[in-house]
């Protein structure tokens, strides 16, 4: 270590490989003070301005805030506090552009200044040498100073190390070629500088301070040489200016001859380094308890008539400072924060100065003129030369295109630090920079995503070994039960004989049920399938007549009353679909009662449908648990009794229901205005939107909950089907009626039904369950998809026809799983379901063609 | 009004990859007068042809592969490219050798390997390979300079040997290089090479009339003059100076120590230096950046590499020169030898 | 008689190399990740199912089995890309069947219509839901896969997949999408 400080006694330095030497620009603005810009009118407070997180807000809209209070409060260790620069009123906090290279929004405190610039009370501090290094830490940390000179890394972290320091290394080497803030600082400010070092000299205690300034700032190493005489643990280590000699790595290096570790923090070389502004700041925060509010800023640039340093409130827009600066009206502006090597372009001026604004540089034309175009690489090797990480940027750059990630890492893409060197210097203008930095970005991203990747596998993984566990958990209580059952059966009882004597009946009608069904399957094969459905629905009707009719109990009337209320919509609706096909099968259906519905009804046979629907779900919901119970203790499944969970439930459907068929309503009503409003003619519209949920819920032994679910799911796709064919077929005829000039008459006719039977299962497991749902999904996928081929060959047909329009499409998609017959054959039901799904969706398919066909010979 | 959106660096040198290739073909002037001057009007009127082919050759391949045609004609590779042919083939060569050089070179060395930048081989020292193995005969048919030819050789008789194989006087190129004495006069190094093979000393290889008072006539002003243009390379920083002097010195080096083992065999340090195309390709072909190494210690490597091969294949090689091959020896060698000489990175082992 | 020895000393020779090589593979034998944990670990482990497979492992070992590669919709081109390097075969175009619109996706829920069925919970592949009967559920927005199982068995459609959000944490440098305002 005595070498190294022998060695800057005697002001030899050590080199950093390669460097550039950009024309010197700083004449602009060294030769004139730093002024104080008037109060703008609003000030924008990004809440995040630092590396880390962003604080916690503790002021809302409306609050009266004082110069200095705190805007955000910090409770992670990584988080910096913003402040108010000055009094007046938060007019709102919203997302605001804030000073980054993507243009991109977040949130910010938008304050109004009030004129007064209003101190909250202050606490100055005489002899801040009596304070201990935990209180100077605090004091840094509620100041919310982050580093200044560009990256913004919270100050109190990187004084707060545990590693022995043996240099202090002050950054006063601005290299940039435009940027003269930290030098006017110093010259202006020495003193208050050199109060900041020493306060850090305090918390870090290192063997030597070195200051390292580049020698094109001669009055500011005069003006801190004055104030470092009696001082001699500070060394002032004035290096040749060389661009980037202000990088960390490349400061290090110069003034120390180490190099930092790729992926280290020089702190383990027991090396700390605080860029100047930072140095001043901490002594305002840590002697006058002033938080960090404002800064230096160089405006700057050829296309300025008074390029200056200017005292910035944060939050000031730049556009303000552009103004104070008298920046002419250009027709294409380009303004940069930060330097001209390493800044950023802006896409406005309502951007907003941060704690690591140091620049704002507004070149003419002439002075940076627009980007050449990129040619090809001629491998000059001119970029190697001048990188001062000694990367290949060529390269790189080759692999940045390829996207060759493995090589790039290899290559130490990550050890460039965008200095811009490289891009400098190329002949063919190649942007190698902006190709590293998108490289960087999508390399990092990938790595998220390969985290996040192991993660959801793990969590996969872990899913599925509960599932298994409780899977196998159920099974060994099933097994019990039917154990324990059996036991008792054999055990000669009253009760066994009961028990078997009810199994028995549950057998006989099961047996008379299959018969039933095959009866009717005879039946109506020959018949055309509109006639099977009504066929189902009719079944359905009878046996919930049947089921509600004989249900007295005084608990059930609700139940009763839906059932009843069921019973009318079914009615109502058939009556409505018989219309539309005139073929109905009379006989098919004399077990209900049939009330002549007009055709102007249809509507209200629409809504009522839907509720109707609705209620059937929940009735099939309720019901099955209920014939869990019942069947159990041996009674006939006719008596309901619900416990007062499933009226909830119930209650919950019936709303959701409501809801639904309100929002059918609605669709259908504001058609029809639509179609009077407009239509010249005379049109007729008829919407047939049928879906219908029948479930079955049959006699059995014992039905497990799965059952339950089941249906439950039928009736949830069939809801969801009816609707998003409702909102089809409602946007069609809007379409249609729009543009019709002479009658159109329309008829869209969607039948979705699907229709569950879910029989005589004695135990069904999870697995069947999903089976099912995964059929339903399919056969909503489906329909869904033939929905939208109907809606847009409608629109096309419709979109030229000025003449009478008579459009037909009749889109019906049948989900039927008959899950029936077997006793315990859960294999085979489920590849029956299947079956059914795949027949169903083929079916679905040739009517959507046969329809295409239709509209497009049309 | 609108907002410039634009990536970090903001500022750039203001050079161009034209303005340096055009350096480059500006630096070759000197050479090419040397070259007038000692053997007349030949590798002037070879240039133009292969300037003119090369333009013609590079404009269909862009236009066939749809590229910026007006930034790419005239970014100067090209005609470089065609300039370096021009210069290395004999001046009296027909007219067709320099087309289809530059032809060869632009359209298939260079343009079907991507185009500027991609090309792992020199273009005009590929092109010359390829005439010098297809046609031998009029590859070294290099005329003796002007001042022991005893035939007047101006502008119009140049053009009719180039197109016609005869002066408008009938002299063939086979005449014309006959000395007065009656004995075929061919370059320095084939009049070295083909003594050393009859079993001659150098120093009596050394009497004949091309070697005169120095190292040759006319060639090794030629090489001077490469050498200046050199020179203004490097003080323009057009080129780094370590690919020359590293070349340079490896022929140096290997010259001297096969010259101090044996004098009689083995042609002086400076006679290597001086003739044939060495200063050429020490300063214009080596230093081409695309088809050579990309770091200094690679440049090195690569340079010392194609002066060791130039010394073997001018000692035990069938050609006389060797220039040439060991430029594309050493192309292909590029890639190992970037492989092998990457700098370590700040901050690595 | 010549021949013959020829014939011997060729056929011992061949016999003592293959016999060497034999032991070699024995004794060296490198004992690599099966294929299809090698193809897993290139899947996106959205384990979103629309491969037709119940999840990636599934999916994976699939594909191992000869499978066609290119059933991966979230994984993309890039997937399709290393699977067919990782198997020696030729990158081949996404499944039409399964092509979706791979834009990286989160699921959300709309809690003021969550009824609270627990439906979405035992859909989702990760358990990344957190919610119990009767309660509003919601979704742990770091651990969804975005594989949008969860949509639809929900009965009141009240999730929905919401894309991620451009933040200046995950901005790719894409300048050309900068908006920039235009002022006349």
């Amino acid at each position: 270590m005595e070498t190294v400080i022998e060695r800057i006694e005697q002001g030899r330095f050590w080199q950093f490989h390669g460097g550039i030497h950009p024309p010197e620009m700083k004449f602009l603005t060294t030769n004139k003070p730093i002024r104080t810009v008037s109060l703008p009118q609003r000030l924008v407070l990004p809440i995040q301005q630092h590396i880390g997180e962003a604080g916690e807000l503790i002021v809302k809209p409306g609050d009266y805030v004082l110069k200095g209070q705190p805007l955000t409060k910090t409770t992670v260790p990584l988080a910096v506090p913003i402040h108010a620069p000055t009094s007046g009123t938060i007019a709102s906090i919203e997302n605001h552009i804030i000073a980054h290279p993507s243009g991109l929004n977040e949130m910010s405190v938008i304050l109004m200044p009030d004129g007064e610039d209003r101190w909250r009370e202050r606490h100055i501090v005489e002899n801040y040498s009596q304070l201990d290094k935990n209180t100077l830490v605090e004091k840094i940390a509620n100041a919310g100073i982050a580093g200044m000179g560009g990256a913004g890394f919270p100050t109190h972290i990187k004084v707060n190390t545990k590693a022995k320091i043996d240099f202090l290394i002050i950054n006063a080497a601005e290299c940039e070629p435009y940027i003269t803030a930290d030098d006017l600082l110093m010259r202006e400010h020495a003193a208050s500088v050199i109060e900041g070092i020493k306060i850090l000299d305090k918390i870090l205690e290192p063997a030597f301070i070195l200051i390292g300034i580049e020698d094109n700032k001669p009055e500011a190493i005069d003006a801190l040489n004055h104030e470092i005489k009696q001082f001699d643990k500070i060394k002032l280590c004035v290096v040749p200016t060389k661009y980037p000699t202000g990088g960390e790595k490349q400061l290090i290096k110069i003034l120390t001859g180490k190099e930092v570790p790729s992926g280290v923090l020089p702190s383990s070389l027991g090396i700390v380094m605080q860029n100047v502004g930072t140095c001043h700041a901490i002594a305002e925060a840590v002697i006058s308890d002033t938080p960090l509010i404002k800064r230096v800023v160089t405006v700057t640039g050829q296309a300025l008539e008074k390029p200056q340093n200017v005292w910035a409130l944060l939050g000031t827009p730049i556009e303000h400072l552009l103004q104070e600066c008298q920046y002419p009206q250009q027709q294409k502006r380009h303004i940069i924060m930060g330097g001209p090597m390493m800044g950023f372009s802006l896409p406005n001026t309502q951007v907003p100065v941060v704690k690591t604004t140091n620049c704002i540089l507004a070149p003419s034309e002439k002075e940076i003129p627009d980007a050449n175009q990129e040619i090809e690489c001629i491998r000059c090797g001119q970029c190697a030369e001048v990188c001062p990480a000694q990367l290949l940027p060529q390269e790189l750059q080759w692999h940045a295109k390829a996207k060759d990630s493995e090589q790039l890492t290899k290559l130490n893409l990550f050890d460039c630090i965008e200095c811009g060197a490289c891009a400098y210097v190329c002949p063919s203008h190649i942007p190698l920079v902006h190709y590293y930095r998108v490289s960087k970005a999508e390399i990092r991203q990938q790595k998220l995503l390969d985290i996040k990747a192991e993660k959801a596998k793990q969590r996969f993984e872990a899913r599925k070994a509960r599932l298994e566990r409780d899977k196998k958990a159920r099974e060994e209580k099933h097994k019990k039960a039917a154990e324990a059952r059996r036991a008792r059966m054999n055990s000669g009882t009253e009760e066994a004989n009961k028990e078997k004597s009810a199994v028995a009946a549950a057998l006989a009608r099961v047996q008379a049920k299959k018969a039933q069904q095959s009866g009717v399957q005879a039946n109506t094969t020959n018949d055309d399938k509109k006639s099977q459905v009504a066929d189902a629905i009719a079944r359905a009707k009878a046996k919930k007549a049947g089921q509600s009719a004989p249900n007295g109990d005084a608990g059930d009337d609700k139940k009763q009353q839906v059932a009843a209320a069921i019973a009318r919509a079914k009615a109502k609706k058939l009556a409505a679909k018989e219309q539309a096909n005139d073929d109905s099968a009379e006989e098919n259906i004399n077990a209900v009662e049939t009330k002549p519905t007009s055709a102007q009804d249809d509507k209200k046979a629409r809504v009522a449908a839907a509720v109707a629907r609705a209620k059937a779900k929940k009735l099939a919901a309720q019901e099955q648990p209920s014939d869990v119970g019942t069947d159990d203790t041996g009674k006939s499944p006719e008596t309901i009794s619900s416990t007062a969970e499933d009226a909830k439930k119930a209650r919950i459907a019936a709303a959701v229901a409501k809801a639904k068929a309100k929002k059918l309503a609605a669709n259908t009503e504001s058609d029809d205005q639509r179609t009077e409003g407009e239509a010249e003619a005379s049109t007729k519209d008829k919407d047939d939107v049928m879906a219908e949920a029948i479930v079955e819920p049959p006699q059995e032994t014992s039905t497990s909950t799965q059952d339950d679910k089941k249906a439950r799911i039928a009736a949830a796709v069939a809801k969801a089907k009816a609707k998003k064919l409702a909102a089809n077929t409602g946007s069609d005829d809007q379409r249609t009626e729009g543009e019709a000039e002479a009658s159109t008459k329309d008829k869209a006719e969607v039948t979705a039904e699907a229709v569950v039977e879910p029989m005589q299962e004695t135990s069904t497991s999870a697995q069947d369950d999903k089976k099912a749902r995964i059929a339903a999904a399919v056969a909503k996928a489906k329909a869904k998809k033939q929905a939208a081929n109907a809606d847009t060959d409608v629109k096309q047909v419709e979109g030229e026809a000025k003449a009478s329009t008579k459009d037909k499409t009749n889109v019906t998609a049948e989900a039927d799983v008959e899950a029936a017959g077997e006793t315990s054959t859960s294999a085979q039901d489920d590849k029956k379901a299947r079956i059914a799904a795949a027949v169903a969706k083929a079916k679905a398919k040739k009517l959507a063609e046969k329809a295409q066909k239709d509209n497009q010979t049309s | 009004m609108a907002y410039w959106i634009a990536s970090s660096p903001h500022n750039h040198i203001q050079d161009k990859t034209s303005a340096l290739m055009r350096l480059v073909i500006y630096a070759t002037i000197p050479g090419i007068i040397a070259q007038w001057y000692f053997f007349g009007w030949g590798n002037l009127i070879q240039i133009g042809l292969a300037t003119v082919t090369a333009l013609i050759a590079e404009f269909l391949v862009l236009s066939l592969r749809e590229k910026n045609i007006k930034e790419q004609l005239f970014d100067g590779s090209a005609i470089l490219t065609a300039v370096l042919i021009g210069i290395s083939i004999p001046a009296l060569a027909p007219w067709w050798v320099s087309v289809l050089g530059a032809l060869f070179a632009i359209a298939i060395v260079k343009q079907l390997y991507g185009g500027l930048g991609h090309n792992p081989f020199n273009p005009a020292m590929a092109a010359y390979v390829m005439l010098l193995i297809s046609f031998p005969v009029q590859m070294t048919l290099w005329q003796p300079p002007l001042s022991l030819m005893h035939h007047q050789l101006d502008f119009v008789n140049t053009l009719s040997v180039i197109f016609t194989n005869f002066t408008l006087d009938g002299y063939s190129v086979e005449q014309l290089r006959t000395h007065i004495d009656g004995f075929t006069m061919a370059t320095p190094l084939d009049t070295v090479k083909t003594a050393l093979t009859m079993g001659k000393t150098v120093e009596e290889a050394m009497t004949s009339p091309v070697i005169g008072e120095y190292f040759s006539v006319g060639w090794q002003w030629i090489n001077a003059a490469f050498l200046l243009g050199g020179f203004v390379l490097i003080y323009k920083k057009a080129i780094s100076w370590v690919t020359p002097a590293s070349f340079l010195a490896s022929i140096f080096v290997c010259s001297f120590i096969a010259f101090m083992v044996s004098p009689d065999t083995n042609t002086s340090t400076m006679f290597h230096w001086f003739s044939g195309a060495t200063m050429l390709g020490a300063f214009f072909i080596l230093t081409d950046p695309v088809s050579g190494a990309t770091s200094v210690k690679g440049r090195i490597v690569f340079a010392a590499l194609a002066g060791f091969l130039v010394f073997i294949i001018r000692k035990y090689g069938g050609y006389p020169d060797a220039v040439a091959f060991a430029v594309l020896l050493c192309n292909m060698a590029a890639p190992l030898i970037d492989q092998f000489t990457r700098p370590r990175t700040y901050g690595h082992q | 008689m010549t021949v013959l020895i020829a014939i011997l000393v060729v056929g011992l020779i061949s016999l003592a190399f293959g016999a060497l090589l034999g032991f070699a593979s024995v004794k060296f034998k490198v004992e690599g990740d099966p294929l299809a944990e090698q193809i897993d670990a290139i899947l996106p482990q959205t384990q979103c199912g629309q491969c037709g497979y119940p999840g990636c492992k599934p999916y994976a070992d699939a594909v191992a089995n000869g499978e066609a590669i290119n059933k991966c919709a979230p994984g993309g081109d890039d997937t399709i890309k290393k699977i067919a390097d990782l198997m020696g075969v030729e990158p081949i175009a996404m499944d039409e069947a399964h092509e979706t619109d791979n834009t990286p996706k989160v699921a959300f829920i709309i809690e003021e219509d969550c009824i609270g069925c627990t439906k979405c919970i035992q859909a989702c592949p990760v358990d990344a839901i957190i919610g119990t009967t009767k309660q509003m559920h919601t979704i742990i927005a770091d651990e969804c896969t975005g594989c949008d199982l969860c949509v639809a068995p929900c009965p009141v459609d009240c999730i929905e997949m919401r894309p991620i959000p451009q933040t200046t944490r995950n901005w790719q440098w894409d300048l050309a999408n900068i908006p920039v305002t235009q002022i006349d």
